[in-house]
């Protein structure tokens, strides 16, 4: 590191803002790329079954398949609304 | 066998077919028979930056659909021996590109001894370039050091990971990355993503970075592909690129601050 990099760093730079948005959304495409195609129905369907039972918006269910070396994990996160 | 290499970038007008134009030269240079392919159909541009536009007869839609033979359509490029371009069409219809079809051009040049067929790729994620990315050993992502350019770029990477030939038959495509129109400058005042920054990123190799330069526009005013232009750093930076390409090891130029020079040497510079 050279004595003019530490003088730098006091202030953020856009190119270094530039390089954090894009570590977190490449990271977050990236993820949902890995997913197999069935998913996103795979959710709807899941939706439009526990929606017959409790009414639950489209963003409190959540669908992720964990690949781990020699098996997969689908784990379902579906958050219920408070009772009244 | 001849080696298949996209380029390819996702976003357009980041210099896809000037980078196809100058490699293709490059290779052709060096004595390797090579052919330049435009993929992007409706749209042909390559023709124009290597100064062909008004020798076009017949294109790559017209072999495809067996109007026309191969050799009928290549063009034999006036400055170097062993460079021929296959011109895209100007129909409108971008699904004119078959895979049969354009796996029989390939295999076609192949045999007539073509060492290297650069294909230059349209803008976009659809079929023509899905189609010039699909038969690759190789593949050129040319991005700008900005943050739209990058995040295309990651998205080409991984349909060449997933969709190309190579990958169906569990295979990888080499990867390399071009990032194009730098400016050392601005990256010293932290307001442009750094090389090394981008190729964090991308996780994908560096083979060569194009400082921006007034001599790109010169050249494409002309047709002459900016590898001609000894004098320019953009043209040396592509020759740097060809050389890497085909196996030479150099070392990577016109990423530092030339002016920082002597600060780097009091203070900066490691090991």
């Amino acid at each position: 590191m050279s004595i003019f990099d530490y003088f730098k760093s006091t202030k953020k730079d856009t190119a270094s803002v530039a390089k954090e948005r894009l570590q977190i959304i490449v990271a977050h495409e990236r993820s949902q790329r890995a997913q197999p195609d069935y998913l996103p129905r795979l959710q709807k369907e899941l939706l439009e079954v526990i929606r017959k039972y409790v009414e639950i918006e489209q963003d409190q269910i959540d669908v992720q398949l964990e690949k781990n070396n020699d098996c997969s994990v689908l784990e379902l996160n579906i958050v219920l609304p408070e009772r009244e | 066998m001849a080696k298949i290499i996209v380029v390819t970038s996702g976003k357009g007008g980041v210099g896809k077919t000037t980078t196809s134009a100058a490699i293709s030269s490059g290779l052709a240079m060096r004595g390797h028979k090579t052919a330049v392919i435009d993929f992007d159909i409706g749209l042909r541009n390559l023709d124009i930056i290597m100064n062909c536009e008004r020798r076009v007869v017949y294109d790559f839609v017209n072999v495809i659909n067996n109007e026309a033979q191969l050799h009928q359509a290549l063009i034999k490029d006036k400055r170097v021996e062993n460079l021929y371009i296959l011109p895209a069409s100007q129909t409108r219809d971008k699904d004119a590109l078959s895979k049969n079809g354009v796996e029989r051009v390939l295999n076609e040049l192949a045999n007539d001894g073509f060492e290297y067929i650069i294909c230059d790729s349209p803008a976009g994620i659809e079929h023509g370039a899905f189609m010039a990315l699909y038969f690759a050993d190789i593949a050129i992502v040319v991005a700008n050091p900005e943050v739209s350019s990058v995040r295309d770029s990651d998205r080409i990477l991984g349909i060449l990971q997933s969709k190309s030939r190579k990958a169906e038959e569990g295979e990888r495509v080499e990867e390399f990355l071009v990032l194009t129109r730098y400016s050392p400058e601005r990256v010293a005042r932290g307001e442009m993503l750094g090389v090394e920054d981008v190729e964090e990123i991308l996780a994908t190799k560096l083979l060569a970075v194009i400082p921006e330069s007034e001599s790109v526009l010169k050249a494409s005013n002309q047709g002459i592909p900016v590898i001609h232009d000894k004098d320019s750093v953009a043209g040396q930076a592509y020759s740097d690129a060809v050389a890497r390409l085909v196996g030479e090891n150099k070392e990577h130029r016109f990423i530092a601050l030339e002016s920082k020079g002597i600060f780097q040497r009091l203070f900066g510079r490691k090991g």
